[in-house]
């Protein structure tokens, strides 16, 4: 218990450091990395633009779903499409320039497998895209709307939170709208700058009733969107522009399921826990891997995957084991989703029986402000 | 129909049968009924809030009559009388107005915000406008589905000013949904008076801008707001496209309890239509020439209907408030962990604190 005397002042917290902005990156890595390059590799390297300072990790080949095809992130998508539009003759697929396959090509070949009333464009119109997909899924029937980027979300923000979210509620689920998924691509891609790099995700947490989900790989992003896509209730699928062709891996070719709000622990260690979702997944087990070169430092990597609901109980596990919280995200420090993380973290009971040793001293209602 | 109730082109007159037209009168009385007792319910700390249908009583009962009962109705709040025309019973306005234990809806939003899945009435929400794209979704969507079935999309004048508005009507026409919009243009938004609303010829004249084919009918005739209802849905279901009617009419009442009119106009204007030009008014009088109806008939009504809605009243402020633990249920289809750890949270808060709360109102 010596590890948890000496952090019983409290859990050290460390955040990504680095500038509020749109661009993110974890500097120390940018710095380590730097110091690790020989010094041949330097003076290339330095006339080369990068524009990208993490490098996609697969994940091993699954086993249990069947035959394989390597597939990057955009292709993993297109096969989750296509199997949901061969399962579920209700499901239809809709959005800016979906029909001649998406300007990421997401969609390639849709339209033309399964006709043009079930893959088609819509007017130029988030608002109305979301609107018209909630109309679809109170009928029963399965949308798939594409909003073109994440930073143009929000023109529909009201349809999302007042109307998508709110549905089931508020009518005493007399209606509902929970075949409704809403794809978006997200994040930094190195030239995108301030409106086609956002991670919105922290928006949309804020909001009860939908679910908000973020992919790191092409496995991960075809069974995460088949589990949006036949879950019960509104979600927002956030598909990290920057992987879309950079993320290969064996995918299988049938439909299966990751489970949502379940956290993944992907890599375990015992010094800190790491938690991050979508590309930043690969910057943090860089900096694990670093990290246990460099300074012998043990760390758990967690992949979040579900922002909302998300997963409390695997991520305090990991930080009553190690007794230290990272948590990287590209978007703005203040009000980010990391902030959500760490209160409900240094919140939980379960962190402060196991900080004391004992239960908390005060039984007041855990809705009530902690002392 | 002129406001004697006198048929102007008798090759437009529906001629629609004696039961029928009585059905007509007897759901706009009621609900100007059920209006006039839950609007001073509020009067008297009662309910919460209210808002009143008067003088538009023609645009709900006119159009619902034309549609079929599993066409899906998507409204904005000032339509209840097309749930009393599909015989939503009146206990149920009122369970939803009470927000107590019969409510369908859980008692979870402001009264007038009524729902009934079984008679094809998507629940209001309160944000306007949202429900115009959504209204054309679920037309595509019945399209697909080969249901024979139209969408009709309810909205006052001031909501089509929205973005959401504008979305639905462009999206209707190029993706060619059997929808009806219906606009009740009713001179005001609150206080805002159409000539600030909008400077155009109205909401029936932007139709064609979208490729939307548009009429605009005289919304205090119940008979022209029936045919021009009744063609549409013919039309929308046949061709599978838009249609927009845009129903003149005039906001008798105040916008809500939370308003008081007279800040804004005068007296004078809203007499003129209530005594000059009320829907009911219209229809009674061609009833009366027609012998369908007469005062007495008139009078045993008027006094059976207040008998009933005063009934339903009486019921609903008795019954008690749904139980807290509905506060967290829906929110999902299922309950996240989280969640339910607030719902026990509040549970135990009640256990110990209860004394501060009203919870003999409340269901356990």
């Amino acid at each position: 218990m010596a590890a948890f005397a000496a952090t019983a002042g409290g859990l050290l917290r460390l955040r990504a450091a680095g500038s509020e902005g749109q661009w993110r990156r974890l500097r120390g890595a940018g710095l380590l990395r730097g110091l690790l390059q020989p010094e041949s590799a330097t003076g290339v390297a330095a006339q080369r633009r990068r524009v990208a300072h993490f490098t996609f990790q697969p994940d091993p080949e699954p086993r249990e779903y069947g035959q394989t095809q390597k597939m990057n992130l955009f292709q993993a998508i297109t096969s989750a499409l296509d199997n949901s539009l061969a399962k579920d003759p209700t499901a239809v697929i809709f959005g800016e320039d979906v029909a001649f396959g998406g300007v990421f090509r997401c969609t390639v070949g849709l339209r033309d497998k399964y006709g043009k009333d079930r893959v088609f464009n819509t007017p130029l119109c988030e608002q109305g895209i979301v609107g018209f997909g909630i109309g679809i899924a109170v009928t029963g029937a399965t949308a798939i709307a594409e909003i073109q980027f994440a930073d143009y979300i929000f023109p529909a923000f009201d349809q999302i939170v007042n109307e998508a979210a709110k549905y089931r509620y508020r009518s005493g689920d007399l209606f509902n709208c929970g075949s409704l998924t809403i794809r978006a691509p997200w994040g930094c891609v190195g030239h995108g700058a301030l409106y086609h790099s956002q991670s919105p995700e922290a928006f949309f947490a804020h909001c009860p009733g939908i679910k908000v989900v973020v992919p790191r790989s092409p496995f991960q992003a075809k069974g995460l969107l088949l589990s949006c896509i036949e879950d019960k209730n509104p979600c927002i699928f956030f598909e990290p522009k920057i992987l879309y062709r950079a993320a290969v891996e064996q995918v299988p070719v049938e439909p299966y399921n990751v489970p949502l709000s379940q956290a993944e622990v992907i890599q375990e260690g015992s010094d800190v826990t790491l938690v991050a979702w979508g590309t930043q997944v690969h910057v943090i087990r860089e900096v694990a891997a670093m990290a246990q070169e460099k300074l012998g430092v043990s760390c758990e990597v967690i992949d979040l995957r579900t922002i909302l609901p998300w997963d409390v109980d695997t991520v305090c596990k990991s930080v009553i084991k190690t007794g230290r919280l990272l948590i990287s995200h590209e978007a703005p420090l203040t009000g980010g989703f990391a902030s959500e993380i760490s209160s409900t973290v240094q919140r939980s009971r379960a962190i402060q029986r196991a900080v004391t040793g004992r239960h908390p001293v005060c039984r007041v209602p855990s809705t009530l402000p902690d002392a | 129909m002129d406001r004697q109730g006198q048929i102007i082109n008798p090759s437009e007159d529906p001629h629609l049968p004696q039961e029928k037209v009585l059905k007509f009168y007897r759901s706009m009385t009621l609900l100007n009924t059920m209006d006039r007792i839950l609007y001073e319910s509020q009067r008297q700390g009662r309910i919460s809030f209210y808002m009143t249908n008067y003088g538009e009583e023609g645009t709900h009962v006119g159009s619902a009559a034309a549609l079929d009962n599993t066409d899906l109705v998507f409204g904005q709040y000032r339509e209840a009388g097309v749930l009393m025309y599909r015989d939503y019973p009146l206990e149920l306005f009122m369970a939803q107005c009470y927000g107590n234990v019969s409510d369908l809806g859980k008692g979870r939003q402001m009264p007038v915000h009524y729902g009934c899945r079984e008679r094809h009435f998507v629940t209001i929400s309160s944000p306007l406008a949202t429900q115009i794209p959504q209204a054309v979704g679920a037309a595509y969507a019945a399209k697909r589905a080969n249901a024979n079935r139209v969408v009709i999309c309810y909205f006052g004048e001031g909501a089509a000013s929205e973005g959401d508005a504008h979305a639905g009507f462009n999206f209707a026409a190029t993706l060619e949904c059997p929808i009806i919009f219906f606009c009740r243009n009713n001179g005001y938004a609150i206080s805002t008076p159409t000539s600030e609303q909008y400077r155009g010829d109205g909401i029936a004249a932007r139709g064609p801008g979208y490729g939307i084919m548009s009429i605009r009918v005289d919304g205090n005739d119940v008979f022209a707001v029936y045919n021009a209802t009744k063609e549409a849905r013919r039309r929308a279901v046949a061709e599978n496209q838009p249609f927009l009617i845009e129903a003149m009419t005039y906001r008798i009442g105040h916008h809500s309890t939370s308003d008081d009119s007279s800040a804004y106009r005068s007296v004078d204007e809203v007499n003129y239509w209530d005594k000059q030009d009320h829907p009911i008014s219209r229809l009674r009088h061609y009833l009366q020439s027609r012998g369908w109806w007469d005062d007495e008939q008139e009078k045993a009504w008027r006094k059976q209907s207040r008998k009933k809605v005063m009934e339903a009243f009486e019921q609903a402020e008795r019954k008690p408030k749904p139980s807290p633990s509905l506060l967290f249920s829906d929110v999902y289809q299922e309950m996240p962990a989280q969640l339910r750890k607030q719902q026990e949270a509040l549970a135990r808060h009640l256990q110990t604190y209860g004394e501060h709360y009203p919870l003999d109102h409340f269901e356990k």
